[in-house]
């Protein structure tokens, strides 16, 4: 038994705990709370290092053997989830840690967010259909706690919505575990990939596969089932829906990955159907975002049509297609984590939200700007940050799969978006304040929130010029993805009695 | 037996998204526990339900038995839907304090109100009077 393996899950849970203890003393629990997150970023970054040499993690939890007790499996992919997870947890946390809410707000908040960070770690790591369940509803009850916080008409109502949908979605999710259970008689993710891959598959056991396919495509905004996020992430407090924005639909986007290259290596039908979602998907949310007139609305429906280039490179099947995938991932995590962010920064400077009501940004703060270009540049892909590398990837990946109106579509959906950032650059940057000049505050408040921001800016530009060594890694986790040996090496090995 | 579970878990799920799909919010909040209940039934059933079998017999013992593991499953489940139901029926009493009414086209008209200016970053709205009654179209989002 490796601690490492279970460290993503046990350094967020010993944090929550411990700040529970601390809870009489903010100054405390913001400390522990830090160093805690700190600790999971250094833990990913290691198991990120450890991952890249070709090592894959795995265990069996309280020794009991595969198909019976829970599998913990780490590999590039999983790794690279956590250490993302540590980033932008990290970064939430020194984003709100000096904002000037009440003490019992700022505390309930980080106790939150690290009973998020669990759940989150534990759904990148485990190698068992029903655990999946269970870190499904650690996340959730930490976002339900989080989406709430603070109160008031709007946020509630919004929260109200984002709950009713989120619990639909994994209560379908449990129904489908179940299903599957009973028509294939296992919930190791290591066995169900052995019985699907050599053709043993039941048709129940498929249509219960399918039923958690749609729940995962719930808990990621694809295109039919989306109607939940733009519905609620504009109404939580700014730190927390730039998390949720960051992390949330990704691992109902990461469990959709893991389970379609683990079950159906080659292309088939769900590849067929995932591609038209996909696209569907990128279109849609786009042009959902070109309706909207407020800053946080028009991300979140960014969100949506970003999950569909995701979506998209898992649909062809390519190891190609699956490497830009996987880099898309994480260029989206961090990208749209620091739009919201600094949306945050510009709304508290112009005092409000709405485009309408915002402007003389860039003459009175041209910093922000310069550090809102980048994330929106590279969310729109142009080179050479980030986001081109991952958009160009998926489009020569659709041309060489043969699906040139993908690639289209794709590329459409980039003009559209470029068209979005640039309504945001006008309305909130460009544009005298509606109310004069003097209406941008100069007070820039805790210096925390810039320094965030700014880190993540420079992670985007530094994976937009090191997208060699970045591909080569996501190129490699694609080819672990479909391979999963040590996915299905758990059944034979560790299950000998 | 495993069909009257089956069948009782069918229309305990009809029964729970019929009542998701109401106007009421309290309903909706009761359809999520029906359904809740509903799967983890489904979830027994599918997993080779006996009955009255029991899970564990005495070692010896020559007795029929049914597999443990989805009533381990089931078992989990109900502790989780216990704890989120809880938590959305307090969102439900917060949002019905604020707005005196429980109707799920308050909530389309509150979240789509246009965001309010001045506040930093939206903290603690709840002082705010309650939406002037805009008459939404009943029954529209059904």
């Amino acid at each position: 038994m490796n601690l490492l393996l279970v460290l993503p899950i046990l350094l967020p849970l010993t944090t929550l705990m411990l700040c529970l203890l601390a809870r009489r003393r903010l100054a405390w629990v913001t400390a522990i709370s830090l160093v805690g997150s700190t600790l999971l970023l250094m833990t990913g970054l290691w198991l990120v290092w450890f991952a890249a040499q070709g090592n894959v993690l795995s265990g069996q939890m309280g020794s009991w053997p595969a198909p019976y007790g829970i599998s913990l499996v780490i590999d590039r992919l999983s790794a690279a989830m956590v250490a993302i997870t540590g980033v932008i947890g990290l970064g939430t946390l020194v984003y709100m840690h000096r904002q000037p809410m009440a003490t019992e707000f700022l505390r309930d908040a980080h106790l939150f967010v690290h009973g998020l960070l669990t759940g989150i770690c534990g759904a990148f790591i485990t190698g068992d259909v029903f655990n999946l369940y269970v870190w499904f509803e650690v996340l959730l009850m930490g976002s339900f706690a989080l989406i709430s916080l603070g109160g008031g008409q709007r946020r509630l109502a919004g929260a109200m919505t984002y709950i009713v949908l989120n619990l639909l979605a994994t209560l379908l999710f449990l129904l489908a575990a179940g299903l599957v259970y009973g028509a294939s008689g296992t919930l190791n993710m290591g066995e169900l990939a052995l019985i699907f891959r050599s053709g043993e598959a039941t048709a129940s056991a498929t249509m219960g596969v399918t039923l958690m396919l749609l729940a995962f495509s719930i808990k990621g905004a694809l295109f039919p089932v989306f109607g939940w996020l733009p519905a609620s992430y504009h109404v939580a407090w700014v730190p927390v829906s730039a998390l949720f924005a960051g992390l949330l639909t990704k691992v109902g986007v990461y469990a959709l990955i893991r389970l379609v290259t683990l079950l159906w290596p080659a292309p088939g039908l769900a590849h067929d159907i995932l591609l038209w979602v996909a696209c569907a998907t990128m279109l849609v949310g786009v042009l959902g975002a070109a309706a909207q007139t407020e800053i946080r609305r028009i991300l979140s429906f960014h969100i949506v049509s970003q999950v569909g280039y995701m979506v998209l490179g898992l649909a062809l099947a390519t190891p190609l297609a699956l490497a830009g995938a996987v880099f898309y991932l994480i260029h989206h995590i961090i990208v749209k984590a620091n739009l919201f962010f600094i949306g945050g920064l510009a709304s508290r400077l112009t005092g409000s939200e709405r485009l309408a009501r915002m402007g003389g940004l860039y003459s009175a703060k041209p910093l922000l700007a310069i550090l809102f270009a980048i994330p929106a540049l590279s969310l729109a892909g142009i080179p050479p940050l980030s986001g081109f590398w991952a958009k160009l990837i998926l489009i020569r990946a659709s041309l060489e799969a043969g699906h040139g109106w993908a690639a289209f579509i794709a590329l459409l959906t980039g003009a559209i978006t470029v068209l979005s950032m640039s309504k945001i650059w006008n309305e909130a940057f460009l544009k005298p304040h509606p109310d004069g000049a003097h209406c941008v505050q100069t007070n820039n408040g805790p210096r925390s929130p810039w320094v965030v921001a700014a880190v993540l800016a420079l992670m985007t530009v530094i994976l937009g010029f090191g997208a060699g060594p970045a591909m080569q890694y996501a190129w490699d986790a694609s080819l672990q993805l479909t391979e999963a040996s040590a996915y299905l090496r758990l059944p034979v090995t560790e299950g000998a009695p | 037996m495993e069909w009257l579970t089956a069948v009782t878990a069918g229309v305990m799920a009809g029964l729970g998204i019929w009542m998701m799909l109401d106007q009421h919010l309290i309903r909706v909040v009761l359809g999520i526990a029906v359904f809740s209940n509903a799967i983890n039934l489904g979830v027994l059933a599918a997993g080779r339900h006996a009955g009255d079998a029991p899970a564990f017999v005495t070692q010896g013992a020559n007795a029929a038995l049914v597999n443990p593991l989805p009533q381990a499953l089931v078992l989990t489940a109900i502790v989780i839907g216990f704890a989120l139901f809880v938590f959305a029926l307090s969102i439900l009493k917060r949002t019905y304090e604020l707005h005196g009414k429980n109707e799920t086209d308050d909530v389309t008209v509150v979240v789509e109100q246009p965001a309010p200016d001045g506040q930093e970053n939206g903290f603690e709205e709840g002082g705010e009077s309650a939406p002037g009654e805009p008459d939404p179209p009943a029954g529209e989002r059904e």
